[in-house]
């Protein structure tokens, strides 16, 4: 019982941890691009890279302070966005899906190659970038502190306040967009591309500023992530997380504010609760309803996959019964059938 | 006459000498909706003439695909403020003519002008700006968007639409309130104001086509283009569709509508284009067209509008017992034939 809670407490705590902000920052993104103008944008985690390494060479290789290194992360990103969307934007959707995920590849690897090792660090990555953003922490960075039973750091304690506060603003910014005229136009073309041109539209436009929002979202993600974890490694950045943040995505709610933040919290909740449940049910050598033994088929290190698993399940579960995600308008998605 | 409670009804009424008389222009219509039916009267029924007052110039237009020629139109005007039916057989290339005419395809050659301003090389949504808007053969309802929300869209020069102008309410607040309140009264006339906060997508085909109908009409559009608007709609939703079109002459519009229901084109349009393969083979007012031999032959066909005479009847008889004589007196042919599937490969 004691572990089940801790497993609880563990769970809850990565609710709130800088993972979940990331993967919800990412997740707002892909719901402007997915969500709202029904953009294919499989290539969140390239935004995420630039955005992280943007900061991180700027401060280390170039020794500008820490704040212009976020800058030119969101410029990175944006510029990356206009790359994109250049070409694809005119075509019909399928083609940004493939350039997308093809550039967040590439650009992986380009940062993790020895080419460009004297600039990215190569599978290295850089570290030691976050001074400038932990000198205006209130907390002291080693010390250790309690929040209702669950223990965080100083660093990641302040880097969860400003990802939260971001997380926070992003929502806000997004609501206020899509009550508005200019967020009536992105779900217009999401539903019918040639529609919206015959009503006088410019949707080329109006589907690059969104590709450019969103991809602005998915740095700041990088950002924090890169904050959080003190580093930036271009392995860290595979694309196995854009996938992820459209499971979160989904699991919250597409086309809904908060879908992609309450996803991405409780996709975080699955990932560590099962993680330390299950580790917890195999070292105690718990039975399957007396049919065999959990650690007879189980080791330690297949919890990590498992937990994946779950979620997968999760999601089949989700999909079948309750199509629309958490957040979700049921009559949205039933309409899609027709 | 926007607030006209009854179109519908009206139209409906007045329409019926036009239908039920045929060869003769009527004389005695209303005269403010006639206006280009009189200017039009005395014009010579030629391919290809020149109208008093043309809205839209089309000179040398032609689209190609591979080896196909979609449209190839040497010279064609559209009267100002006129219901002008397009029609033409399946593959003649209405709806091509459609798409280039509103910049949603481009043509390999030829220049197209609205009251003088040329449409080439423009954009679709440039096109719609310059007061030209267009409606689809398969209807664009944005099922899930609500049926206001839809209507809204319609609206022109909108500032919230902005991306900075969206985030401060202030700037677009008011006009979205006047575009509301002529969205409610455009869908009060189309009788779907009760529908409104439905999604598009919940609607029924007649009341899609009644949306986007009403949608168009939100940009306060100076040419309508309607293609195939009373395609998949029942008759009595057909009349008040009818009604609504006349009435977009009598707001002094200019109407372009692709239609293949003959006694639909007869009852409302004041000149009538025929295409067939990509060419205009014809034009008049639509009185003329069942008269022109060459659309008789290229589209209406001897079975449409005259009907067979007893000897063309037994002629055509004698013929098909003569070819199905013919098949069965194949050697095996009977047998064989029930292996032969409809597109003629041979099943084992």
């Amino acid at each position: 019982m004691n572990e089940f809670l801790d497993a609880l407490s563990l769970g809850v705590r990565s609710m709130f941890a800088y993972q979940a902000v990331f993967f919800a920052l990412l997740a707002m993104g892909l719901n402007l691009h997915f969500g709202y103008t029904g953009l294919l944008n499989f290539g969140q985690i390239a935004f995420a890279m630039v955005g992280g390494f943007g900061i991180a060479i700027s401060v280390t290789q170039w020794g500008l302070p820490f704040f212009v290194g976020v800058l030119i992360g969101l410029v990175a990103a944006v510029v990356l966005a206009l790359l994109l969307g250049l070409p694809t934007l005119r075509l019909r959707a399928d083609y940004l899906a493939i350039v997308t995920i093809a550039a967040a590849e590439a650009l992986r690897l380009l940062f993790r190659s020895v080419s460009s090792t004297p600039v990215t660090g190569g599978t290295q990555g850089i570290s030691a970038f976050n001074t400038g953003f932990l000198d205006l922490s209130p907390w002291s960075p080693a010390g250790r502190y309690d929040i209702l039973g669950t223990r965080w750091s100083g660093v990641e304690l302040w880097t969860v306040t400003v990802g939260w506060t971001l997380v926070v603003l992003g929502s806000l910014l997004i609501f206020a967009l899509m009550r508005s005229p200019w967020g009536r136009v992105l779900k217009a073309i999401r539903e019918d591309e040639d529609a919206a041109r015959a009503l006088g539209k410019n949707v080329y436009s109006y589907k690059m500023q969104s590709l450019v929002l969103g991809g602005v979202f998915g740095a700041l993600g990088g950002m924090v992530y890169a904050l959080g974890t003190g580093s930036v490694q271009p392995d860290q950045y595979q694309n196995a997380n854009t996938f992820l943040a459209y499971g979160a995505l989904i699991l919250g709610g597409a086309a809904r504010v908060l879908g992609p933040v309450v996803g991405a919290m409780l996709l975080w909740f699955i990932i560590a609760f099962s993680d330390s449940g299950l580790s917890a049910l195999i070292g105690n050598g718990v039975s399957f309803f007396g049919l065999f033994q959990l650690d007879d088929v189980f080791d330690a290190t297949d919890v990590a996959f498992a937990r994946f698993i779950i979620i997968g399940i999760g999601i089949m579960l989700l999909m079948i019964f309750r199509p629309q995600g958490i957040f979700g308008d049921r009559r949205e998605v039933l309409l899609d059938a027709r | 006459m926007p607030a006209d409670p009854q179109p519908t009804g009206a139209h409906a009424a007045s329409s019926t000498p036009t239908a039920t008389s045929t060869g003769t222009a009527p004389a005695g219509r209303a005269a403010p909706a006639r206006l280009a039916q009189a200017a039009l009267r005395d014009l010579p029924w030629e391919v290809g003439v020149a109208k008093p007052d043309p809205a839209l110039v089309v000179d040398g237009v032609t689209r190609t695909f591979g080896g196909l020629t979609a449209v190839s139109v040497d010279h064609l005007e559209i009267q100002r403020g006129g219901i002008t039916g397009l029609i033409g057989p399946n593959g003649a290339g209405k709806t091509t003519l459609f798409n280039l005419l509103t910049g949603f395809d481009q043509p390999n050659t030829g220049t197209w002008t609205f009251d003088g301003k040329s449409l080439g090389r423009l954009s679709p949504h440039q096109v719609a700006r310059l007061g030209v808007v267009r409606t689809f053969q398969l209807t664009k309802a944005l099922s899930r968007l609500t049926v206001l929300q839809n209507m809204l869209l319609g609206a022109q020069g909108q500032a919230g639409e902005s991306f900075l102008k969206a985030l401060v309410p202030g700037t677009w607040r008011s006009q979205e309130r006047a575009n509301t309140e002529k969205a409610m009264d455009l869908l009060q006339r189309f009788k779907l104001d009760a529908k409104k906060d439905e999604f598009a997508g919940v609607l029924s085909g007649g009341q899609r086509k009644l949306l986007e109908m009403a949608r168009a009409l939100m940009s306060d559009p100076k040419v309508v283009m309607l293609d195939e608007p009373m395609a998949g709609v029942n008759p009595a939703l057909t009349q008040s569709l009818l009604g609504h079109v006349k009435d977009l002459r009598e707001e002094g519009m200019t109407v372009v509508f692709v239609e293949h229901d003959m006694d639909v084109v007869r009852d409302i349009s004041d000149w009538v284009v025929v295409m067939a393969a990509g060419k205009v083979i014809a034009e008049g007012p639509p009185e003329s067209i069942s008269q022109n031999k060459d659309v008789v032959d290229a589209y209406l066909g001897a079975h449409h509008d005259a009907p067979l005479t007893n000897e063309e009847e037994d002629r055509v008889l004698a013929e098909a017992e003569a070819a199905i004589a013919r098949e069965e007196g194949v050697p095996g042919g009977s047998g064989r034939a029930e292996t032969i599937t409809s597109d003629g490969t041979e099943k084992r």
